[in-house]
């Protein structure tokens, strides 16, 4: 069997390996990020967004990524994917906004993108 | 004794819960899809499977980073759906089978795999939207069967390698079949094929390694035990290793199986989805 390398944060472009280090560093954004499974606590966090995330912990840098809606930032400073999705549903995006997003790319765009790896 | 009659294998995308709530099966975009769960769906009223082993990934809903298990196995008279942000409207109840359930649990940690068991587990759409696409109607369904619910990490790294995935699948095969009771199973390995939802590499399919997956899955699934998790990350995407899942089913199949039926479809959402059934040849 092939065995990994040590530090599985990879060199696969584009790609942030969520191990142990990411999950640890992300932790506050996370844990926010579950908690929007409740319908009420999305409701507090569109309330008050900035004592929603005092209240779990998020650091400056997390805060930030939030206020911009940046999911490359949320990303870098930790955010799990599928948590991610949670706070994205609040704004009603789905995973070809978040897609377009992150490739800088119209929603229009990117879903071209997607049907062109079928040919 | 318990016979395992076959596994079948779907993505579970959100988007396919979605697209059922709202009826869009006959949508152009949606009909190449749905089109290809019709000969599963002849397939199960042929044989009626009494309990659906459906192995899949919580994303978030059932478990999350404080306690996340590599392998957990539902234990429960019933499994409830829960909002997962996105406000779908919630299912009913899944019905269980905790005898059937505690029995595999009892093998499993007698052949060294030490699982996780859930006497309360909420389950998301890696667990639901292959219930409704395989049974429509769910509960409502004359041959909805009891669902045992097995749940493998693939949200944090280290997840589990390819081989320890097909070792576990044939530990749950021989469980399975141990158990006294005459109860015909199925089993269901959901989730997959490439996609990757986060990063600049967003929207990343390989059509050609998922087709390669298609195959090997069915005539020589320990070839695939080769391929490294980081090998799996870049030829399926971040998210494409829930191909675990499918190899967990496999392994519970046996040796030999035949392939009754396959589709693939580029895009579904971000995904490339396949649809297979696999019928056990012994």
């Amino acid at each position: 069997m092939t065995s990994d390398p040590i530090d599985p944060h990879s060199d696969i472009e584009g790609t942030t390996i969520f191990d142990g280090r990411m999950a640890m560093k992300g932790y506050a954004l996370n844990k926010m990020c579950y908690s929007f499974n409740k319908a009420e606590n999305r409701a507090a966090y569109l309330a008050d967004p900035e004592g929603y995330m005092q209240e779990y912990g998020l650091n400056e840098a997390q805060k930030q990524a939030c206020r911009d809606r940046d999911v490359l930032a949320m990303i870098r400073e930790g955010g799990n994917i599928y948590y991610l999705a949670k706070f994205a549903g609040i704004y009603k995006l789905n995973m070809q906004d978040i897609g377009a997003q992150q490739t800088g790319m119209s929603v229009e765009e990117f879903k071209e993108k997607l049907v062109r790896q079928g040919d | 004794m318990a016979t395992i009659i076959g596994g079948l294998t779907t993505s579970h995308i959100p988007a396919v819960g979605n697209a059922i709530a709202q009826g869009l099966q006959e949508e152009p975009y949606w009909k190449p899809f749905f089109d290809g769960y019709k000969p599963v769906r002849a397939w199960l009223e042929k044989h009626k499977p009494d309990v659906a082993i459906n192995i899949y990934n919580d994303h978030g809903l059932g478990f999350f980073l404080d306690k996340m298990p590599t392998f957990a196995i539902g234990a429960a008279h019933e499994y409830v759906n829960e909002d997962e942000g996105w406000g779908i409207p919630v299912l009913p109840p899944f019905p269980g089978d905790a005898a059937l359930s505690w029995h595999i649990i009892e093998r499993m940690v007698e052949q060294e795999f030490d699982i996780t068991s859930c006497q309360e587990l909420a389950v998301d759409h890696g667990f639901t939207v292959p219930m409704q696409l395989f049974w429509p109607g769910l509960t409502e369904n004359p041959d909805f069967p009891r669902a045992i619910p097995i749940s493998a990490n693939t949200v944090q790294h280290p997840i589990p390698t390819l081989k320890r995935a097909l070792d576990f699948g044939r530990a749950l095969g021989r469980a399975i079949r141990s158990w006294p009771d005459d109860v015909k199973v199925v089993v269901l390995g959901t989730g997959g094929l490439s996609h990757q939802l986060d990063g600049t590499r967003a929207g990343f399919i390989n059509k050609e390694f998922d087709r390669m997956c298609m195959e090997k899955i069915v005539t020589d699934p320990d070839s695939l035990t080769a391929i490294s998790r980081m090998e799996l990350v870049r030829q399926a995407g971040s998210q494409g290793t829930e191909f675990l899942m499918w190899m967990m089913m496999r392994g519970a199949l046996g040796d030999k199986v035949n392939a009754l039926h396959q589709n693939y479809v580029i895009p579904i959402s971000n995904t490339g989805a396949g649809t297979m059934i696999l019928e056990c040849v012994d």
